[in-house]
């Protein structure tokens, strides 16, 4: 260890207690949720955000690059620390700091639990919650969605989180403190904080959120359509979309993930089915059945076999349950699973799917599909053994392939998972080196240094305080 | 005119400002000498119901966005009159923000002129997307400063199957009893003594819940949609001091903060932070976009 690093460290425990060293404990944050391993240099857990200044002041004092990490859901690579970065690890402030349940907004610290904000309003007998609900919403933080600009199934009517977030305090990367947006509806100046969310840890860390509350709906209605054919229920989602219904949910999975999550969690799904169609009307009582007539009926025009409604909040329960655990039903056919996220336009989800399936028959590999159709949210998930010799580079070329036809088709990279260090070299599909160099220049605007999570989105670190070399350690 | 031109016009160089249909209220600094006056190019380029979203030049006026989305009942939830870009780059909400949320979510992707005078594109197509960093957002509401939006792609939201103005006599906790018991409403605007409320969705629904909470059915919403007073933005649990302090009748949007005042709001911030500063020296290092325009406003 060289003088300059115990200085640094030892100025780093004068203003944070909980802070680890111990190569074993560090090695489990080298990585996030994604199959990107790096190398993390030491780990705090600051409890306060005075704490969190002291730490990103010594970081910056010391030209140190830094990492802020939630509970480490993210599937992108976004918080896997490179080359020894210090990660700062927010889940010990967890606290609910003020509720106002008349204008519906909650100040939270970025370590609260995404359905545990939901929980809380339950418990504080506030009939709120907080709309956006990725699948690790158990276990993902407000402060992950933040970074991510993250989804779910019910974020096709109500948006995603940046539509929920209306203030934050951050920490700059020089250890700054500002406040971007807030309480009031249209503060004067740029919107900053809506250039923060999905930024994912690289403008600076939030140590305060105003998350936006949403009402529960009085009266909900889930529907489960099935298809003989993908096309026929594709065609359906862009029907009921077409027909002036916004669901709170439209989700689909096909023929493969329909086995796999049956004989999981025996949800009575169609095993003969090419595709289900799960869709979730709500709001107040007229309107929803109203819209659950129209459901049925668009879905029956274009050959749903049957159309079964939820007769009760289990059975409501029991059908989400079939969507949410896809992923733990894929251990039932392989053993790893490597899940994508790119997003089509609606109208072709169908010919999109077919290339998804061309494209794995080409790698002799197996795909699931099980995604938001509503907002054309693909997720392919690649099911495989990695014990096989040679799998992983098959999953990797296939999954690049996915990544480039649904670009080809007018799409996006991702809708929800972000770029982090996954998709970063794949930017350049999507985007134009002048389009690249407005991103860069709104990272140097918020961190000049760059050491807030660096070579992280962006795929060629021109700029800033970033230096152009491929990250020690990273295998992507 | 398409694109290529608009860029063009604006150029690498000289004091360049933007105008729409000038139908928004925008201060302007006397004095700056400006090169050039611009307008970006207008018309629809692609409108696809089915996913929501619509494609046009920024200066396509609303009342052209209106009349093709209504067409296929939808709307895009920008207010007033005017163009796109005006209302995106103003980023000024309407009466019914409660409802259909604010004017930067609207805009899922924005190609725009920099100030060397080249196309950029930021966002993406698709409703969902979270492929790099999110300048869209920073455009609305930027007043041309970082750069002049040329074409966009905007959410459509579909036309509620029904729409009603209700008023009934309320004071501060009636109105916040309402605000809790009521389901989503569109609107609700509070001038002291009366709560005007816009419902949108069934009519079923909408006629049980004025029957229940006992509303006056109202021609339609008690101030200009568009808003012609001075507008302050406040955190939504000062709206009854502002009222109370106002000495007019002035009308607030209740759950949101906008108060459509009679006077200026006061100690607004004049001078940007250092983060805009910066974006700023990034974005228009010259100061030649819109020089003219006073920001922060």
């Amino acid at each position: 260890m060289t003088r300059r690093a115990d200085d640094f460290h030892a100025e780093l425990a004068r203003g944070v207690a909980d802070i680890h060293r111990n190569p074993v404990e560090v090695a489990l944050f080298d990585h996030d949720a994604s199959t990107i391993s790096g190398r993390a240099g030491v780990v705090v857990y600051p409890t306060s955000a005075d704490e969190v200044i002291h730490v990103v002041r010594t970081c910056h004092r010391h030209d140190r690059p830094f990492v802020a990490r939630g509970a480490g859901t993210g599937l992108a690579g976004g918080a896997t620390p490179l080359d020894g970065a210090v990660v700062i690890c927010l889940t010990k402030m967890n606290r609910v700091l003020s509720v106002d349940p008349i204008n519906r907004f909650a100040w939270v610290e970025p370590g609260v639990l995404n359905l545990d904000l939901s929980r809380q309003m339950t418990a504080l007998g506030h009939d709120l919650h907080f709309a956006p609900d990725p699948s690790s919403q158990q276990s993902c933080t407000v402060g992950g969605n933040v970074a991510n600009n993250s989804g779910g199934p019910h974020c096709l009517a109500d948006g995603v989180t940046s539509a929920h977030v209306l203030g934050l305090e951050v920490v700059l990367s020089d250890g700054q403190v500002v406040v971007l947006g807030g309480e009031e509806p249209e503060p004067d100046g740029f919107d900053l904080r809506g250039a923060f969310v999905g930024s994912e840890g690289m403008f600076g860390i939030a140590t305060k959120v105003c998350v936006r509350l949403t009402q529960n709906p009085p009266t909900v209605r889930t529907m489960l359509l099935d298809f003989t054919s993908v096309r026929d229920g594709a065609d359906t989602v862009s029907a009921i979309i077409a027909s002036g219904m916004v669901p709170a949910a439209l989700e689909m999975m096909d023929a493969l993930c329909i086995k796999a999550v049956e004989e999981y969690v025996h949800a009575g799904l169609p095993l003969d089915a090419a595709a289900v169609l799960l869709v979730e009307v709500t709001g107040l009582v007229s309107d929803v059945t109203a819209q659950a007539e129209r459901v049925a009926e668009i879905g029956r025009r274009l050959h749903a076999r049957t159309v079964r409604v939820a007769r009760d909040e289990a059975e409501r329960a029991l059908l989400w349950k079939g969507r949410k655990s896809a992923f733990g039903a894929v251990a039932r056919i392989k053993p790893n699973y490597y899940l994508h996220d790119t997003v089509v336009p609606r109208r072709h989800l169908p010919d999109v799917l077919d290339e998804i399936y061309r494209i794995v028959d080409r790698h002799e590999l197996l795909v699931l599909n099980v995604f938001h159709a509503g907002d054309g949210n693909l997720h392919p998930l690649l099911v495989f053994d990695k014990r096989e010799p040679g799998i992983l580079e098959r999953v990797h070329a296939a999954g690049e392939e996915i990544v480039k036809a649904s670009v080809a088709a007018g799409g996006v990279l991702s809708g929800e998972h972000g770029i982090g260090l996954e998709k970063r070299d794949y930017m350049s599909l999507m985007f134009s080196e002048i389009d690249l160099a407005a991103q860069a220049a709104v990272r140097c605007a918020f961190d000049p240094s760059g050491l807030a999570n660096p070579f992280k989105v962006l795929p060629s670190p021109a700029s800033c305080g970033d230096i152009q070399h491929v990250p020690e350690g990273a295998w992507i | 005119m398409d694109l290529t031109e608009f860029a063009e016009q604006v150029g690498p160089s000289g004091r360049v400002s933007v105008r729409g249909r000038s139908t928004r209220t925008v201060r302007r600094v006397d004095g700056v000498t400006i090169d050039r006056v611009v307008s970006a190019p207008s018309g629809i380029v692609e409108y696809h119901p089915d996913e929501m979203t619509i494609t046009c030049g920024a200066g396509t006026t609303l009342g052209e966005v209106r009349q093709i989305t209504a067409d296929r009942g939808q709307f895009v939830a920008l207010p007033g009159s005017g163009t796109v870009g005006g209302a995106l780059a103003v980023g000024r909400s309407g009466i019914d923000r409660l409802g259909v949320g604010p004017v930067r979510d609207t805009l899922l992707q924005a190609t725009f002129v920099n100030h060397c005078g080249q196309l950029v594109n930021v966002g993406g197509p698709t409703v969902k997307n979270v492929s790099g960093f999110d300048v869209a957002r920073l455009l609305v509401g930027s007043f041309g400063r970082l750069g002049f939006i040329a074409q966009v792609i905007l959410r459509t939201r579909p036309i509620p199957t029904a729409s009603s103005w209700f008023v009934v006599d309320a004071d501060w906790t009636r109105v916040t009893e309402l605000q809790s018991a009521l389901y989503r409403p569109a609107a609700l605007l509070w001038n002291g003594q009366r709560l005007a409320i816009r419902l949108d969705g069934h009519p079923d629904d909408i006629a049980a819940n004025a029957a229940r909470f006992g509303l006056t059915a109202l021609d339609g919403p008690p101030i200009d949609a568009d808003g012609t007073l001075y507008r302050w933005s406040v955190a939504p649990a000062d709206v009854p001091a502002v009222i109370g302090s106002a000495g007019q009748q002035v009308w607030a949007e209740v759950g949101v903060g906008i108060v459509h005042h009679v006077m200026p709001q006061p100690d607004r911030r004049a001078t940007l932070n250092h983060i805009e500063v910066r974006l700023v020296d990034e974005f228009d290092p010259q100061r030649r976009l819109n020089p003219d325009v006073v920001f922060p406003q």
